[in-house]
């Protein structure tokens, strides 16, 4: 199966080697990955703060660079509903767009919901001896229903015990620009967050969306928490390397 | 009532420094959201279909907008053979006038009220005392707020859900002159022992209305604590004073709707009370007012029919989404600035003053919908919001430094070989700003991030080039 990864803006400036963890899952899956080398952002930045016509542009550009895979694969919830669910709405005035939109809709996924439910990965290339609470961010949960998904996946390392926080499903407070427009209301939220984590002890929170995870770590950092780990479930799944 | 909407982001550092008020909204968070949980979980161990009823009530509702006029027609007709008189408003001021002239009309000197957020948006209790009428809060809450100087509601149906127990002993000690309670039992007493010459002097009720039921003209109420009972029956004029999105078809469909709205609001099965009011005062009947008026408002909601926030419309009032709301979880109703806060509160109120009187409301919101899967009526709030910010791009009223800021930055990301290079310097720079540790405590480009949290650094290198790098 030939997929491509779209790596995501957020993956690409912070975190690479989620991006090579990614690849590493995928391949152990049995797939040819390739990465589009032109790919930058999905758009949603700009499709969130009311700049319709910007995003319509970044969308048109995934839709070239990604419509002639079979699969695109996403390590980001967000970003996968994005493409998903939005683009043909976005691009519903252009009945051609429209129709590009639609074929490529469906045939877009998160990393975890791709590697259970189509590629049915069953031996996964990582190791991680630990405990996990994991954190469901919103736009894969809610729009995408990503939440067996993970916990199946993570069922399969031996070394890992997941612990549920409580109110695993709500918001971290991070939601895109609105955790740079106000700072203040986020930094709260995803304080609470961090103290339903902390309440499992476990060694590291996990979760699917970078965006989420940059939020959660950087609060938790403030809060002179230095030992709790936060990481993305592909860098748990393939092992850190 | 007073819009206070552009302070939101002042009066949302002040909700977060109060640390009274972030105990009470964490109490009552806690409350809402777990009533409701167990609620529809029960429904479903009784064999319901909690979704299901979800989609019906949707349904009912946008069955009304799709002909509304045609369905105030008929409520209008159905109310008037039962002896209401029914006018219609246009706005605050108009709702103002009917009501004063009622009241002159039938010599009021005093009039007790149940609760209505549609006087709240007309501020009908201020018109009212200009005219020499006396407005008698009675819903317990309300009637705290009235004592408290007039202080705005923060919840749409708890409307002193910011305050503790502590406080309102206080107020009643101060106000009541009488020795300091401090059991729930015996403040209520005392709001009752106050409240209960009121109704016995009041000449004219006011309520609200949940809903509107064309086929019979009546009004149904929804109430826990059974002052709208008293008020609606005891005095000799009541006036209903609702929107003109209320209205509904039959009693099947209000029995559909109660509900959804009753475990959505308060996590109940029903409400303590559910009254459905029809008609004067019959001459075999032995209570019931001699006089029932309608007021029935537009404010703002006949433009939103057949535009692209009709959804809106639907809202039954269950404040399901501002309690599961992470925002209004954390700052509490009053930072909003006007009558309606949370979700709904945060497209009404730019859509009900005017966009530009709301600048920040829309993006008030992480958009993560957990409001949209609890709307009883489906209404897709986050969807709305988004796009009240288009229509603000498009109507230039965001800041300069914003628009600019995504357009550059979305041409930068069209051009992927400028896009790799300005990646790779921003990564750079990152991480100079870091030195060498693994978080930038203050972040110039985005000084709001770090006000309460730090920025990770990022690794070092951008994907685009370790990939570059690695491939043979
Ligand atoms: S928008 Fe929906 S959840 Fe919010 S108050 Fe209205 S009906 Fe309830």
């Amino acid at each position: 199966m030939r997929i491509a990864l779209f790596v995501t803006c957020l993956v690409d400036l912070m975190r690479p080697r989620i991006g090579f963890a990614a690849i590493r899952l995928l391949e152990a899956a049995g797939c040819e990955v390739v990465v589009p080398e032109t790919q930058t952002c999905c758009g949603q930045p700009a499709f969130n703060s009311g700049d319709r016509a910007s995003a319509a542009l970044l969308a048109k550009k995934v839709i070239i660079e990604f419509e002639g895979y079979e699969y695109v694969v996403a390590p980001s919830g967000s970003c996968a509903d994005q493409i998903r669910n939005e683009y043909p709405g976005l691009l519903g005035d252009d009945p051609e767009w429209h129709g590009r939109a639609a074929a490529l809709a469906s045939r877009v996924h998160e990393l975890t919901d791709f590697l259970v439910n189509v590629a049915k990965l069953d031996k996964l290339p990582g190791e991680f001896a630990g405990s996990i609470t994991y954190h469901d961010s919103c736009a894969g949960l809610r729009s995408l229903g990503i939440k067996r998904q993970p916990r199946a996946l993570l069922a399969k390392l031996p070394g890992v015990e997941l612990r549920e926080m409580p109110g695993a499903e709500e918001c971290c407070g991070f939601g895109g620009t609105f955790s740079v427009k106000f700072g203040e209301i986020s930094a709260a939220i995803a304080g609470k967050k961090c103290a339903n984590a902390c309440t499992t002890e476990a060694d590291a929170i996990v979760g699917g969306d970078l965006g989420c995870l940059l939020n959660i770590e950087g609060k938790l950092r403030r809060m002179g928490d230095e030992k709790t780990r936060v990481l993305h479930i592909a860098e748990v799944l393939a092992g850190d390397r | 009532m007073q819009i206070r909407s552009m302070f939101f982001k002042a009066n949302a550092s002040s909700a977060l420094a109060n640390p009274v008020l972030q105990a009470n909204l964490r109490t009552s968070k806690g409350k809402f959201v777990d009533k409701r949980r167990t609620a529809v979980a029960d429904f479903q161990a009784e064999g319901g279909d909690f979704e299901a009823m979800r989609v019906a009530a949707a349904e009912v509702r946008n069955l009304v907008l799709k002909d509304l006029d045609l369905w105030l027609e008929k409520f209008e007709a159905a109310a008037t053979a039962r002896g209401a008189t029914v006018l219609w408003a246009k706005d605050g001021e108009e709702i103002c006038r009917h009501v004063v002239d009622i009241a002159r009309r039938h010599g009021v000197k005093k009039a007790v009220k149940s609760k209505s957020m549609l006087s709240e948006e007309a501020g009908l209790n201020q018109a009212l005392e200009a005219s020499g009428i006396a407005p008698v809060e009675t819903d317990l809450g309300e009637y705290i707020l009235q004592i408290n100087d007039n202080e705005p509601p923060s919840h749409i149906i708890a409307p002193v859900v910011h305050k503790s127990l502590d406080e309102v002993a206080d107020l009643f000690e101060k106000v009541h002159k009488k020795p300091r309670k401090t059991e729930i039992p015996e403040l209520t007493r005392e709001a009752r022992e106050a409240l209960r010459q009121h109704f016995l002097d009041a000449d004219m009720g006011i309520s609200g209305g949940n809903f509107l039921v064309a086929e019979t003209g009546s009004v149904a109420l929804v109430t826990n604590e059974g002052n709208g009972r008293m008020v609606t029956t005891l005095p000799r004029v009541h006036v209903v004073v609702t929107g003109i999105e209320k209205v509904i078809p039959t009693l099947e469909d209000l029995s559909l709707l109660l509900r959804v709205l009753i475990r959505s609001a308060t996590g109940q099965h029903i409400s303590n009370y559910v009254s459905l009011l029809t008609g004067v005062k019959q001459p075999a009947e032995h209570d019931g007012p001699e006089h029932l008026y309608f007021v029935l408002v537009d404010n703002g909601r006949a433009d939103l029919v057949a535009s692209e926030f009709q959804d809106m419309l639907r809202c039954i009032r269950c404040g399901a989404c501002m309690n599961h709301c992470p925002v209004y979880q954390t700052i509490g109703g009053h930072a909003y600035g006007w009558v309606y806060p949370g979700p709904m509160g945060s497209v009404l109120t730019p859509l009900y003053q005017g966009l530009d009187k709301a600048i920040d409301l829309p993006h008030a919101a992480t958009l993560c919908n957990q409001c949209g899967v609890v709307c009883p009526v489906r209404i897709p709030l986050p969807e709305l919001l988004r796009k009240l910010r288009e229509q603000q791009v498009d109507k230039n009223l965001r800041p300069w430094l914003e628009r600019l800021a995504l357009k550059t930055w979305a041409w930068v990301a069209s051009k992927p070989k400028l896009y790799a290079l300005g990646t790779r310097f921003g990564v750079r720079y990152l991480n100079w700003l870091a030195g060498g540790s693994d978080r930038i405590r203050v972040l110039g480009a985005a000084p709001e991030w770090t006000l309460g949290r730090d920025f990770p650094a990022p690794e070092g290198r951008t994907f685009r080039e370790l990939y570059a790098a690695r491939k043979p």
